[in-house]
């Protein structure tokens, strides 16, 4: 029902640019030049003051209806309600929404249809009331607008006001959802850390949640703190990583080094994009690559050598992840040997320098600042990655650093501790927050030095 | 041809006179930048121990023509040049000529002043390891500090020594381009309007070292200023459009030009 206002609104602001749009023609008789705005801008305003706050109010009605409606119900219906808990209660307020809406609904009784009912009549009072509200304040927007618009009016101040607003608003929920995510995985850290100490989840050599519930009986629900020690799991993230780079690091750069100073204008115009179709490969792909191809081929090498190598061995997800890294090197790296001022690759040709010789001792220290930021954001996704590993890396953890056994990683525990059926409230599935926390601080931080580094080196040049 | 001869016939009439011999030497020197050709025909000779300047209106080809001296122009893909330059007496564009040995020969400043981002040392020093003149620390120093010292800058930076480059002065910065040039030992140097980003006071300091260099190297020199093309050098060519105008003494070429687009361009009358 609402929906349909909304696109009653959005028909009003069309009109409403045309109206203002002709009333500011007609204001000064056609003659647009003597208009202090445009008539677009005089039109723009208009539709701005006779859609926009009834939109809001649409907004803000559907962010709060849902649970104003569900306190009218819980109050009526209180007596009924008093002797359960809150699940319960909030089960049955679900129940009578689905009666009343249609949906899944757990069982039906007759107080839950009673429910149901008034939960319908609300329903209706309170669409009733939004739509009264919306075309009042779409009525009253667009007369006070309207009354406004002659040939001194300053619209276009106004307009550009309102579109700075709306756009600060957006940037706002971007932020502001970063800020919810973040304080989320606080708190629910901080209830898995009231069940596991803080120091033996961060220090703890012993990672093997799944057997988090052994006891039975009176013992039943007790939390084993020993296993939640996430180290393995960080040695097997930094062991991965550590393989990543050594493939990606060295070939990314030295691409990006042809790319930049050798190749001849038709090649880069080709490889360039070759190179960063390798990074819109879904990384799902570049993890069956791994599972499937990789690790059977360095096994079977390994058996000739006569080396033990796990069929989900750390330098098979290690290398398949350095290679989908390597665009991302090689690009961010470009880019900063680019910035590089041709000005020095003169200077340094001119003293009788070699090619290599101006790359190896100009260009190359010249842009070491913004290559070490470009590798340090490599890592940090390398870090993040999770699909590659959770198909190639094994999920035992491990505390090795041999390449050829199977490691585990922080994002493939989450995975794991996260996927079917789990209570969101066990020690089991809020360790997964903390390593999410956990992680999260790494990136963040990995992040900040990159930016840092970058801007340090942005002001030698400009 | 008219210029050759003549050049030919003052060298002569010089010749008793201590005569300066020539350095290096243009012939039919063209170029072109894919289609479009830069540089016709041009015949010009460099006397050693002179400052050769070469004037001439924007897109005129004198950057052009010192760039082709030391083969900068191969830096550039789409440039070919055509016609013969040499060295003492030896085609720079021989396919047998060492390249990074031609540069170090024939050293260039830039317009811009372009030290790399090291330290005051390193920029100086950077020549000479590349070519590995130096055998040890101790002549490396010494190379380095002689090498600010002919540029004029030691007295000023020999606290810093260790401090960036890109932190000197603009003034400063284009005289350890020039110390940076010095400290491989050219022969000749090629100055692309080395003075244009620089303040008065700056570009009258480069001028009195470009007079003192002359002493021990040969210079060619670009330049948008007519004054400074009178103050510093012996002998001027004019360029327009591509073409060699005329070349000869500085002081005929500007108290009695044989071209009137000489005379024109360097009254102010056109360019």
């Amino acid at each position: 029902m609402v929906g349909y206002l909304v696109v009653l609104l959005l028909v009003l602001a069309a009109a409403a640019y045309w109206i203002g749009r002709t009333r500011a023609i007609a204001s000064v008789n056609g003659d647009v030049a003597r208009l202090h705005s445009l008539p677009g801008q005089h039109g723009m305003f208009l539709a701005l003051f006779a859609a926009g706050p009834a939109l809001l109010a649409i907004v803000v009605w559907s962010l709060v209806t849902p649970s104003i409606e569900s306190s009218i119900i819980a109050d009526r219906f209180s007596s009924e309600l008093s002797g359960m808990g809150v699940p319960q209660v909030e089960a049955f307020i679900r129940d009578a929404r689905a009666i009343a809406f249609g949906g899944l609904v757990g069982f039906a009784d007759p107080t839950k249809e009673a429910a149901a009912a008034l939960y319908k009549s609300v329903h209706a009072t309170s669409t009733w009331i939004i739509w009264t509200v919306a075309l009042v304040l779409s009525a009253s927007g667009f007369y006070w607008a309207y009354s406004r618009i002659a040939q001194a009016y300053r619209a276009r101040h106004v307009v550009e006001r309102i579109l700075r607003a709306f756009l600060i608003a957006c940037s706002v929920v971007a932020i502001l959802t970063t800020i919810g995510i973040v304080l989320s995985l606080i708190f629910e850290s901080l209830r898995f850390f009231q069940q596991v100490p803080f120091y033996k989840f961060l220090f703890g050599t012993h990672w093997s949640p799944q057997s988090a519930f052994t006891g039975a009986g009176a013992e039943a629900g007790a939390v084993n703190e020993d296993i939640f020690g996430m180290v393995p799991l960080f040695a097997g993230t930094l062991l991965i990583t550590f393989i990543a780079m050594l493939v990606a690091a060295p070939i990314g750069l030295m691409a990006a080094i042809y790319l930049s100073d050798y190749a001849s204008k038709s090649v880069r115009a080709v490889a360039k994009p070759v190179l960063e179709i390798l990074a819109g490969i879904p990384t799902v792909v570049y993890g069956f690559f791994a599972a499937l191809t990789v690790a059977p081929y360095f096994r079977g090498i390994g058996e000739s050598l006569g080396l033990n190598v796990a069929s989900e061995s750390a330098l098979a997800a290690g290398v398949v992840m350095g290679i989908m890294i390597i665009p991302f090197v090689s690009s961010l790296s470009d880019d900063v040997i680019n910035a590089v001022p041709q000005s020095l690759r003169d200077g340094s040709a001119g003293l009788g320098a070699t090619k290599s010789e101006t790359i190896r001792k100009v260009v190359l220290p010249a842009a070491l600042p913004g290559i070490v930021s470009a590798m340090l954001l490599a890592v940090s996704r390398a870090i993040g990655e999770t699909m590659i590993v959770v198909m190639a890396a094994g999920l035992a953890a491990n505390l090795t650093a041999n390449p050829l056994e199977a490691v585990t990683t922080v994002t493939v525990q989450i995975v794991t501790l996260l996927v079917g059926d789990q209570e969101f409230d066990s020690a089991k599935t809020l360790a997964a927050f903390a390593l999410g926390l956990v992680l999260f601080c790494i990136t963040l931080s990995l992040n900040i030095v990159a930016l840092r580094v970058v801007q340090k080196y942005r002001e030698q040049y400009d | 041809m008219n210029i050759m001869t003549e050049a030919g016939v003052e060298q002569k009439l010089s010749s008793g006179t201590n005569a300066p011999s020539i350095k290096m030497k243009g012939e039919k020197v063209s170029v072109h930048y894919g289609e479009k050709r830069a540089l016709f025909d041009v015949d010009l000779d460099v006397r050693e121990h002179q400052v050769t300047a070469l004037i001439g209106p924007s897109g005129c080809g004198k950057s052009t023509f010192l760039r082709c001296l030391n083969r900068m122009n191969d830096t550039i893909d789409i440039a070919r040049v055509s016609g013969k330059i040499t060295l003492d007496d030896e085609d720079v564009y021989d396919p047998k000529i060492d390249v990074v040995e031609l540069r170090a020969r024939v050293g260039m400043v830039f317009q811009k002043p372009n030290p790399f981002p090291k330290s005051i040392y390193e920029n100086v020093a950077y020549g000479p390891r590349i070519h590995g003149l130096a055998r040890s620390k101790a002549e490396l120093d010494g190379i380095v500090e002689s090498s600010l010292k002919k540029a004029g800058l030691f007295n000023e930076v020999k606290d810093r020594l260790l401090e960036s480059g890109t932190g000197l002065s603009g003034g400063q910065q284009q005289r350890l381009c020039i110390a940076r040039a010095i400290a491989v030992s050219p022969e000749v140097i090629l100055m692309d309007e080395p003075c244009s980003a620089l303040d008065p006071i700056a570009t009258a300091r480069v001028e009195e070292l470009i007079d003192e260099l002359r002493q021990n190297y040969t210079i060619v020199i670009v330049t948008h200023s007519m004054q400074q093309a009178a103050r510093v050098s012996q002998r001027t060519a004019m360029f327009h459009l591509g073409y060699l105008v005329e070349e000869g003494a500085t002081d005929k070429m500007f108290t009695n030009p044989d071209d009137k687009r000489t005379q024109d361009y360097i009254t102010g009358r056109f360019g």
